[in-house]
């Protein structure tokens, strides 16, 4: 059978939406309204360093990261092509472009944390 | 409640014109006319140069497809008495081309249709002495839903994808290459494999689900759809590990 | 994707045009549809503010208390609704395709959809609390 790169692209993305769909109201529900409106006390520094520090909570973070970066790229470029019309044989190397390069600085700031 | 109703259907005629037109026609409008009824009426008593596909008049034979206001319908399940006052208008199927008034050339779906192989395929047919291929209720249930097709394309009308791009295979060529993987009879999975899993087979699709919402048949290509992406994206990853294996 | 003229096998000339570039203000499924796909761009934005915070942490309590600060700006509090409503929408949408694509079997009876979403949705609450519990601690 022969090999296609859509596949992988599209389990990545399956795998990037579940995660994030997953993860991700409740991180920004707390994040970007509870703690800024003070709705909830934010977390001390101390408290963030012990639950970033934990090698699970960043292997965690680093693989919702990698995958909604590929989860976008792909329904991106897809978007691009169907909604807007937009096509241009560079821009699939730029979505997945972005979402490798994502992934690496992504990598970079968890591995720092520790 | 009016008992007449007008249609304002598409005409093209190729031989004297290059656009489409429309004619308005006033038909009458009893509770138990469909749209097909209304354009028989036009056909046989006001003018006989309407030409249009039709066939069974019951949901069956997926003939009489037509745009009506704007969506896909078959024609003889559409009632004239929903879209009182009216007018109602009749035009040819979506994304196909358009040979005359309302018939539109399916070719490009009857091509596709027979590259996914929509039959039992066998490496070894059994000899007739051995009898019938058996087949209990639950297998019979794993496809059932997918058979009831009948090629109708008001999924080809209703998808972007396809209005897009005409190279697209299409919801129900997908959906009938799964009715024939998921027959245990059947084993030609792999063979259909290959076409699917081309650029412009499978993968084109980003299930937009409006397929689904327009079958007749509630065949649900869409969800056909999803499943054999999960399945064919999992051979592939298995190919690739195990080259020769499986 | 040009939208010229396509000859049938009838060498009548047939009519375009195959479809508008404003096909999906045509109707309200399909405006769904594109709202659903531009959810990946805050999905894209979450992992931006996300690494935001993490690297404000790493650098230390002033770093964190001002990313907090910049949290709380009206035009940031704005694109994180925005972004919140998207994310919920995307959830709510992804584990509607579930069901379709995943055919559970217990033995030879099929799990229905409806417990498949279920499901999904009990995993989405479990996993909220984790993340609750992490950070409001205990």
């Amino acid at each position: 059978m022969r090999q296609h790169a859509e596949p992988y692209l599209w389990l990545l993305f399956s795998a990037g939406g579940v995660l994030s769909a997953m993860l991700m109201p409740a991180l920004l529900l707390l994040f970007g309204l509870a703690f800024p409106l003070g709705w909830l006390a934010p977390p001390s520094h101390e408290h963030m360093l012990a639950v970033l520090g934990n090698p699970l909570t960043r292997l965690v973070l680093l693989g919702l990261c990698v995958l909604s970066l590929f989860h976008w790229a792909h329904r991106f470029r897809h978007t691009l092509h169907d909604a807007v019309r937009f096509t241009h044989p560079m821009i699939a190397a730029l979505c997945y472009g972005a979402a490798v390069a994502g992934s690496a600085l992504a990598a970079y700031l968890l591995w720092q944390i520790g | 409640m009016a008992d007449r109703i007008k249609l304002q259907v598409a005409r093209y005629r190729p031989e004297q014109e290059s656009e489409a037109t429309f004619d308005e026609y006033e038909v009458p409008c009893p509770k138990e006319w469909v749209v097909l009824d209304g354009l028989n009426h036009v056909k046989d008593r006001m003018d006989g140069t309407l030409a249009y596909r039709w066939s069974c008049r019951m949901g069956v034979c997926g003939s009489c497809g037509m745009m009506v206001n704007g969506e896909p319908k078959l024609t003889c399940a559409t009632f004239l008495t929903d879209y009182a006052p009216g007018p109602v208008r009749v035009e040819p199927l979506r994304n196909f081309p358009v040979i005359r008034d309302l018939i539109v050339d399916i070719g490009d779906f009857m091509r596709k249709l027979a590259t996914v192989k929509p039959w039992i395929v066998r490496e070894q047919e059994k000899p007739l002495s051995e009898g019938e291929y058996l087949q209990t209720p639950q297998e019979l249930d794993e496809y059932k839903q997918y058979s009831m097709c009948i090629n109708c394309m008001l999924c080809y009308s209703a998808c972007p994808v396809y209005g897009l791009d005409p190279h697209f295979i299409g919801p129900a060529a997908i959906a009938l290459a799964q009715r024939y993987n998921l027959d245990s009879r059947d084993e030609g999975a792999s063979q259909r494999m290959e076409v699917l899993s081309a650029h412009e087979g499978l993968w084109g699709c980003t299930f937009v689900g409006e397929c689904t919402e327009v079958c007749p048949k509630h065949v649900d290509p869409a969800g056909a759809i999803q499943r054999y992406k999960l399945t064919a994206a999992v051979e592939t990853v298995k190919a690739f590990f195990m080259p020769r294996g499986a | 994707m040009s939208q010229s003229q396509v000859r049938s096998e009838y060498q009548q000339p047939v009519l375009p045009p195959r479809i508008s570039t404003w096909w999906w203000l045509g109707k309200p499924s399909y405006f769904a549809f594109i709202l659903r796909e531009l959810s990946c761009v805050f999905v894209a934005w979450f992992v931006v503010y996300l690494l935001l915070l993490v690297r404000a942490v790493t650098q230390g309590d002033a770093s964190y208390q001002e990313f907090l600060a910049w949290s709380a700006t009206s035009r940031i509090v704005l694109v994180n609704i925005v972004s919140l409503l998207f994310l919920i929408f995307h959830t709510v949408t992804f584990f509607d395709a579930a069901p379709r694509a995943m055919v559970v079997k217990v033995g030879s009876n099929t799990v229905p959809g409806s417990m498949v979403l279920a499901g999904h949705y009990a995993g989405w609450v479990a996993v909220s609390a984790v993340v609750c519990w992490l950070l409001l601690g205990v």
